[in-house]
């Protein structure tokens, strides 16, 4: 092995002539073409590519799934889609947690950052634990939360009852349940973002904030004209997370609320699922899944196109 | 399009050693992550202790330890046939996720870093698509479609659609790593005679370790919480996974709070040994698509 790799190492030498040595010595293209290639391209066209091409075909027709699409509707899914109170809500919905992650999320995952990467002991152990709701199944932590919110028997409850007072139940009231909602959103995922914060903090040039130290800038200075302009990139691919994740939001809502009360925790695709899957609205459901896919490829092409050119 | 598996993000990665801080800082450091850090951790001991408690016990004291420990509330559980087939359940459509995703997508990814064919960028292109948009989007169609293949309440029917999601981000992690790899290895192997399906298999796979099990890792834990697929394609309790299961569990017993927590808190149990046990690659790996 090592004397090839001498042998290799004086012939690549000439740089140019290497392509052709290249294609002339290797030997059977065609099998690993034909071996390699078609599993991912089958699995991926059969169940990725072909439902998204029938979703907009289906979204066209009033059909319950059974037999053959017949019916043929034009444009009058849509039509219904956009006059359902339901969906304005989710669009709303899907905003606010957009909203409360630029806002809330991640500052403070950016905050948290900037503390557990200073020289303190048990910084990788706070690190584990912030990181940890980020592994748990979005069931679970449904489902821990709706534990917490309970009006009886939670953590909230309890609270309340120690002072003597009546506990709410906040995922029951229709003007309380989203914020809840977007509580458990920021307990869940804001240890992912401050692990991206955490590797951007880490590729700082250490001498370029030296500097800034020997100009005499203080610990906010230093943050504010240093830290923070350098991590643009990172702020910007979290922001781009947190609306990707957003748009997929649906394992979460279901043990937490379901949707209601009232339809005022709907998202995209709690909305997809129960007013297009459990209806077995074939038709409807292909709609609002075309909707959503012109939304996500919408949202990420143009963050990317005006955000993200320089990264 | 840097390539994070040489660069993965390290959680115990020391610090540069800086100046030692003053006590005033490190007081309010230490008051703030153990602000945070309480607000993480105690609804997850509250319901892990909640499964020891009695109903009553819970509604007047769901902070502080049971008064009486009910350990009957999680050794019924644990013996309990449910438990183990759910578990069971998604550790099948886990595994059988993984591999078929691991072969497919690093076999797919070879042609695309070094068979130069007509086509490749576009191929490589045509399975980025899969990267913007999530499964729900086509749940539908794909519902039709398993169906109409016969999969529907199998296994088959929940795997075949998480590896086809996943190819997308697998071949550009695998592609990537490939191409990182030295040429001078190729043109050795080439001029040794070898061709691509020996090169494949004697020395891209072996070398292959820290990417095959970052995508590992994404692809395990994504089938392993994975939600809205196994409840669409599956109808019969006794195929359910666990994320299933454990809304059929609250389902049967909505107001018992302490079975549901004591169930809640033996299905992320594993997640959570495993975490600690192996945090370096978990982290590593679910951050490194991320940072693709």
């Amino acid at each position: 092995m090592t004397e090839t790799v001498a042998a290799t190492g004086l012939s690549a030498g000439t740089a140019l002539s290497r392509p052709k040595v290249r294609r002339a010595r290797i030997r059977g293209k065609w099998p690993v073409l034909v071996l390699f290639l078609p599993p991912a391209l089958l699995l991926f066209t059969v169940f990725v590519i072909l439902p998204m091409g029938e979703a907009a075909w289906y979204s066209f027709y009033n059909w319950n799934g059974y037999g053959l699409p017949t019916e043929w509707i034009g444009w009058k899914n849509y039509e219904l889609i956009f006059r359902q109170g339901a969906f304005r809500n989710a669009l709303v919905n899907n905003g606010l947690i957009i909203l409360v992650s630029i806002c809330i999320q991640v500052p403070l995952a950016l905050w948290l950052a900037t503390m557990v990467t200073k020289h303190i002991k048990g910084a990788t152990f706070f690190r584990l634990i912030f990181f940890l709701p980020y592994v748990l199944a979005d069931v679970a932590a449904g489902m821990i939360w709706r534990f917490v919110y309970d009006g009886e028997f939670g953590l909230v409850a309890n609270i309340y009852h120690t002072f003597g007072l009546d506990a709410p139940f906040w995922l029951a009231d229709k003007n309380a349940a989203f914020s809840a909602v977007l509580g458990v959103i920021v307990w869940k995922y804001f240890g992912f973002h401050m692990m991206l914060f955490i590797a951007g903090l880490q590729a700082i040039d250490k001498s370029v904030l030296e500097a800034a130290d020997i100009d005499g800038a203080t610990g906010w200075q230093k943050f504010r004209r240093v830290t923070l302009p350098l991590l643009g990139s990172t702020v910007r691919l979290s922001v781009f997370f947190a609306v990707v994740g957003s748009l997929q939001l649906f394992d979460m809502i279901m043990p937490l609320t379901g949707g209601g009360p009232s339809n005022s925790t709907q998202t995209l695709v709690t909305f997809l699922y129960s007013f297009g899957v459990m209806r077995m609205q074939v038709g409807f459901g292909s709609a609002v899944g075309v909707v959503l896919f012109v939304i996500c490829v919408t949202l990420a092409f143009s963050y990317k196109r005006i955000f993200m050119k320089n990264d | 399009m840097t390539d994070t598996a040489i660069n993965p993000i390290d959680a115990a990665k020391a610090q540069t050693p800086g100046r030692s801080l003053r006590f005033g800082t490190k007081a309010y450091l230490y008051t703030c992550l153990i602000i945070v850090a309480a607000l993480v951790v105690i609804p997850l001991v509250t319901t892990a202790l909640g499964g020891f408690k009695t109903l009553g016990d819970l509604r007047g004291n769901a902070f502080g330890l049971p008064s009486t420990w009910m350990v009957s509330n999680y050794s019924d559980i644990l013996f309990s046939q449910r438990y183990w087939l759910q578990m069971g359940n998604s550790l099948l459509i886990a595994g059988l996720t993984v591999f078929l995703t691991l072969a497919f997508a690093a076999m797919a990814a070879f042609t695309f870093a070094h068979v130069k064919f007509f086509g490749s960028q576009f191929l490589l292109n045509y399975f980025l698509i899969g990267l913007m948009f999530p499964a729900a989007t086509a749940i539908l169609p794909l519902f039709i479609r398993i169906r109409d293949l016969g999969l529907l309440d199998t296994y088959w029917g929940v795997v075949l659609p998480q590896v086809a999601f996943g190819l997308g981000m697998s071949i550009l992690l695998f592609r990537n790593y490939f191409r990182s790899l030295p040429t001078e290895l190729f043109d050795a192997a080439f001029v040794d005679g070898a061709g691509y399906l020996r090169f494949f298999w004697h020395i891209s796979l072996p070398l292959s370790r820290p990417i095959i099990a970052t995508v590992g890792i994404i692809s395990f834990v994504g089938s392993w919480n994975s939600y809205i697929l196994p409840l669409i394609m599956l109808n019969s309790e006794s195929k359910y996974p666990w994320p299933l299961g454990i809304m059929v569990y609250r389902g049967e017993f909505s107001t018992d709070w302490q079975l549901i927590l004591a169930f809640i808190t033996l299905t992320i149990l594993p997640t959570v040994i495993v975490f600690f046990a192996a945090q370096k690659h978990i982290i590593a790996g679910l951050t490194a698509g991320a940072v693709k």
